[in-house]
């Protein structure tokens, strides 16, 4: 019966739980499955430790030389601009931080609705342009995959239902804000099954790199 | 007779995973910047190429047998398997199109060690036997002969007394108790044995002790650059054995880019234990002598200079101030190239490129990067210091008519030393 | 209070109770107003009005509150309060009508039978549906679903006032234990208009049944069955406050500083960016003022479930059942799980470990 407000009960409740009882089984599974397996002994003699490089890798990786940023500059550029985009739309926009708060407890600071929006329509568009870049270069149309098409259909469709709704160009709203809701379930349901997972493994995969580098000598 | 199967190569890659690997797998999101970073990507521009892809066996392996969702796949018939024949169509990318130089592993955004998983896949590789018949026949030697060049003692000993009469120095061998156990590289021995007489002259002039030694002279590791532990730790052994033997506290490894990695990072895990003394690439024993002023050199070479950082010694060992603190003691036009260092390019020889005859056209294709790069500084001569290295650059610079002599750094030390006095007064016995 | 079939127009019976021809002129804008027509309807409203002829209309309360009754008796328009008095004929109404007991009951049949297929029914209250004890809520000992029924048959339409009986309301919260049901539940051959809120704006009601006798037919619904006129708009659309929530100054507390400078509400909890009704515009007790003007945030009382939709005082995109326990047990579930896959993994890497055959010169020679 009263389709769009059921839907959206529907996402703010059982669904909710569904989606975020999947991602933390699975990320969590997938945590232990990295660190269970561990690293053997080295017994070469270190040059130096490797906890501080680990740590300074995770951070420098963010920034990448002046060659790679030179002969890749689209990929460099347009990664920032809608992953800062997607950060920003995530994690200060009001409703979101009144969701965490509601659901962890914690909050902080939000930034004002058009300047989220404005981050919004730029990652919207950045996305299309990473979706074309995907299809149109060699190396990226050769290395990817069905997963990749599919995560990036569901990241865009996370973004764009949230800016449907916040601007309410879809009616009724219970309809688009449960679109939106749905598209960000589907999200944190697929991420510890895809690489997604990257999310929160990137920062344990270049802490290894800047370790072993590091053991050597080299802040990687 | 046991024979090299599937089996046998998928055990390999499963034993090969590790907490890092796994992370490194979850991590990648398909952004192809590593290929940026790839001088066989870059100079054929065959998207092949792309560093990740060559890793895709290794990456079944992990997904279907290392992860949740890779276990429901394969519940559902949905894995995807790792075939003889996708291992055989892998062999040119995991061995012809990667010298493990490394680079990619320092601009992966999300933190893969790509080279470091390489060297991983190609343990798997071996074991089903999909290896290049020039690696295996290096091997085969270096095990057999104790040089991956099928190289004796003999040839060496004749190496020797042409140093003794040349130099009027006496080549230590077998000297038990000496500071230093100098290993060789075949390719040194014979394509530059220059190397010798120079660091005769430099251990000479600076009062080290130092030897050779008869049970193994040889510091290159075919094991690691095909990527088999069990070679490369028979090959590691002889290492310690032989410095054992003579108890010497500290072992050279020669101007060769993999013997270093081999002996001073890989070597102590190859054996399973710490070794009893410690491992010097000949690059740092000579900045350690700088340092302490134990070098007194003269005169400075003026023509302009610049030096190519091998993959081995520099980004993957990080030697890297050490050589050019030795260049400003002997050279006083020395310009470095605009990527070096840790992010130098790879001369395209590495990783068993060089010991692999039909990746030949991709060894000289990859070239192409660093010659743009020899070409944007316009240097009279370039240094370096690995033999492998040494041989692709002459090679390369030759093949596209560009007159750049090639030098290795230790015998443009030795050129520069303050003769002695009293020469001969010095010499041990 | 049964009447006849009305001989008198709608025109001739305020005049009657003294409307001037003026004030029935102002009427009719006010109502062209409301319902969102153009000026130019005004005539047209007039004419309708002036030859309509009174409808009977049967009001049935079910399990209900009387809140909406109540609303409507305090119509802010004493004008239209009149109207709905005399402009249409309320046959049956339990709070209203003089008659009581059979008397009652006896007038809702005749109303039916004398206007069979042109009646208007208007439902307050959620009813226990076919399947509930039909003892729940009974009236003259007829279960409520029966009398809903009968009454229904022949009516011409039916207007579902308040949430209860629009989508259930109240009574069919959580664990709903009377089996509760909303008029379009169980009324699927007549046209059902819904006019929702807890209570609803009175002047919707007079101003859909306005409606109906202008234009001898019902008007536009949303897809909840709902006047567009009124249920067009979402309260944060038309919300005075809307500019404080676009620039982002939001209200945390009742009492910090944002509350006081009448900042936007939605952080307290205002369901006003899911809510359709009429309120900010209309407002209530004589234009005086509204929930959000005083400084309460809407509770979305005119939405379906609205009483299962959240906490008040939680914003719209707080999660209904969500929360940190839930989230760390199935984490902790997860670690057990990935455990688990990991041991077995690490099996298999002993295993291959074990086992491994070491490569051999041998070997090496038979691949060449």
């Amino acid at each position: 019966m009263n389709s769009a407000m059921d839907f959206l009960l529907w996402t703010k409740g059982p669904m909710f739980d569904i989606a975020m009882v999947i991602f933390a089984v699975g990320l969590l599974a997938r945590l232990v499955e990295i660190f269970m397996l561990g690293r053997a002994t080295n017994y070469a003699e270190p040059r130096a430790t490797e906890w501080l490089p680990g740590f300074r890798t995770v951070l420098t990786r963010s920034v990448p030389d002046p060659g790679t940023f030179q002969r890749a500059p689209f990929n460099v550029l347009v990664g920032w601009i809608w992953h800062i985009g997607f950060l920003v739309a995530l994690l200060l926009f009001v409703p979101h931080v009144e969701l965490v708060k509601g659901v962890l407890g914690i909050s902080w600071p939000a930034l004002p609705n058009p300047v989220v929006d404005v981050f919004t329509a730029v990652t919207l568009f950045s996305l299309v342009a990473t979706l074309v870049h995907r299809l149109t270069h060699p190396v990226k149309r050769h290395i990817s995959t069905v997963e990749d098409y599919l995560v990036w259909t569901v990241v865009f469709l996370v973004v764009l239902t949230g800016y449907l709704a916040y601007h309410r160009l879809v009616n009724p709203y219970p309809l688009a804000l449960g679109m939106h809701i749905l598209c960000a379930e589907i999200f944190l349901i697929i991420l510890p099954f895809t690489k997604l997972t990257h999310i929160f493994t990137t920062f344990i995969a270049r802490w290894y790199n800047g370790a072993a580098f590091g053991r050597k000598g080299v802040q990687s | 007779m046991s024979e090299l199967t599937l089996e046998r190569g998928l055990a390999a890659f499963r034993a090969e995973i590790d907490a890092p690997i796994a992370a490194f797998f979850s991590s990648c999101v398909h952004c192809g910047i590593c290929a940026q970073s790839c001088p066989f990507y870059l100079e054929t521009g065959d998207p092949k190429y792309t560093p990740v892809l060559k890793l895709e066996p290794l990456r079944r392996v992990w997904e279907a047998e290392f992860t949740l969702w890779g276990r429901i796949k394969r519940i559902l018939g949905l894995e995807q398997k790792v075939t003889d024949a996708m291992l055989a169509e892998w062999e040119e990318l995991l061995y012809d199109s990667c010298s493990m130089c490394g680079r990619c592993s320092m601009v992966c955004p999300v933190g893969n060690d790509l080279a470091y998983m390489i060297r991983k896949t190609r343990e798997g590789m071996v074991q089903s036997g999909h290896a290049p018949e020039g690696l295996i026949n290096a091997s085969i030697r270096a095990i057999t002969t104790g040089s991956p060049m099928g190289l004796q003692w003999k040839t060496l000993a004749v190496q020797i007394k042409h140093v003794e009469s040349s130099s009027g120095l006496v080549v230590p061998v077998d000297k038990v108790g000496a500071e230093y156990l100098v290993l060789l590289s075949s390719m040194e021995v014979i394509n530059f044995p220059e190397y010798l007489e120079a660091i005769t002259r430099i251990f000479d002039h600076a009062g080290v002790t130092w030897t050779l030694s008869t049970q193994c002279f040889e510091a290159t590791n075919a094991g690691i650059q095909i990527g088999n532990k069990d070679i490369a730790a028979q090959l590691v052994e002889r290492v310690v054995a032989a410095a054992e033997a003579l108890q010497v506290p500290k072992v050279i490894s020669p101007e060769c880019g993999h013997a270093f990695t081999a002996i001073r990072w890989e070597g102590p895990n190859l054996i399973g234990r710490r070794y009893p003394f410690r491992v010097f690439h000949i690059v740092e024993v000579l900045e350690e002598l700088r340092a302490s002023g134990r070098l007194k050199t003269e005169g400075k070479e003026t023509d302009r200079l610049s030096m190519h950082d091998p993959c081995n010694l520099a980004r993957k060992s990080g030697v890297i101030q050490p050589q050019r603190n030795l260049m400003d003691l002997v050279a006083e036009n020395f310009v470095d190239l605009d990527e070096h260092g840790k992010y130098q390019w790879c001369c395209g020889a590495g990783g068993g490129v060089s010991s692999n005859e039909r990746a030949e056209p991709l060894k000289m294709a990859a070239f192409k990067r660093k010659k743009a790069q020899i070409e944007k500084v316009e240097p009279e001569r370039m240094v370096t210091m690995c033999a492998t290295c040494r041989t692709q650059l002459e090679e390369g610079l030759e093949t596209f008519n560009m007159d750049i002599p090639v030098v290795g750094l230790t015998e443009m030390i030795a050129d520069h030393l303050v003769e002695k006095t009293p020469a001969k007064d010095d010499t041990r016995a | 209070m049964a009447t006849p079939i009305p001989e008198k127009t709608l025109g001739e019976r305020l005049r009657d109770h003294g409307l001037s021809r003026r004030g029935f002129l102002k009427l009719c804008a006010a109502t062209a107003s409301m319902m969102a027509l153009p000026a130019s309807m005004v005539p047209r409203i007039a004419a309708a009005l002036e030859q309509a002829r009174r409808p009977s209309v049967i009001w049935l309360s079910f399990q209900e509150c009387t809140g909406c009754t109540e609303s409507l008796t305090r119509s802010h328009a004493p004008t239209l309060e009149d109207l709905i008095l005399k402009m249409v004929s309320l046959d049956y109404h339990h709070t209203l009508q003089a008659a009581a007991g059979e008397a009652a009951e006896e007038a809702r049949l005749q109303a039916m039978e004398a206007n069979a297929g042109e009646y208007l029914v208007i439902v307050d209250g959620s009813i226990p549906g076919p399947d509930a004890n039909p003892g729940f809520s009974t009236v003259a000992g007829q279960s409520n679903y029966d009398i809903l029924m009968e009454t229904v048959e022949h009516a011409a339409a039916v207007i579902a006032v308040g949430t209860c009986a629009a989508f259930g309301g109240l009574p069919q919260a959580r664990p709903n234990p009377t089996g509760a049901m909303s008029v379009m539940d169980l009324v699927k051959d007549k046209p059902v208009i819904n006019v929702s809120g807890c209570p609803p704006v009175p002047m919707v009601i007079t101003g859909v049944l306005a409606h109906y006798l202008t234009f001898g037919r019902l008007p536009d619904l949303d897809a909840y069955g709902r006047p567009m006129a009124f249920f067009g708009q979402s309260i944060h659309d038309r919300c005075y406050r809307r500019p404080f929530y676009d620039k982002g100054l939001f209200a945390e507390s009742f009492d910090d500083q944002g509350a006081k400078e009448g900042w936007c509400l939605y952080r307290l909890g205002c369901k006003g960016p899911t809510t359709y009704n009429a309120c900010a515009t209309m407002k209530w007790n004589g234009g005086t003022s509204w929930p959000i003007e005083s400084g309460h945030p809407c509770l979305g009382c005119s939405e379906p479930s609205f009483w299962d939709g959240g906490g008040f005082y939680e914003p719209v995109s707080v999660p209904l059942t969500a929360n940190a326990g839930t989230l760390l047990t199935a984490g902790a579930v997860g670690a057990v799980v990935g455990g688990g896959s990991a041991a077995l993994a690490k099996h298999g890497v002993k295993k291959a470990d074990a086992e491994r055959q070491p490569v051999t010169i041998d070997e090496l020679e038979q691949t060449q």
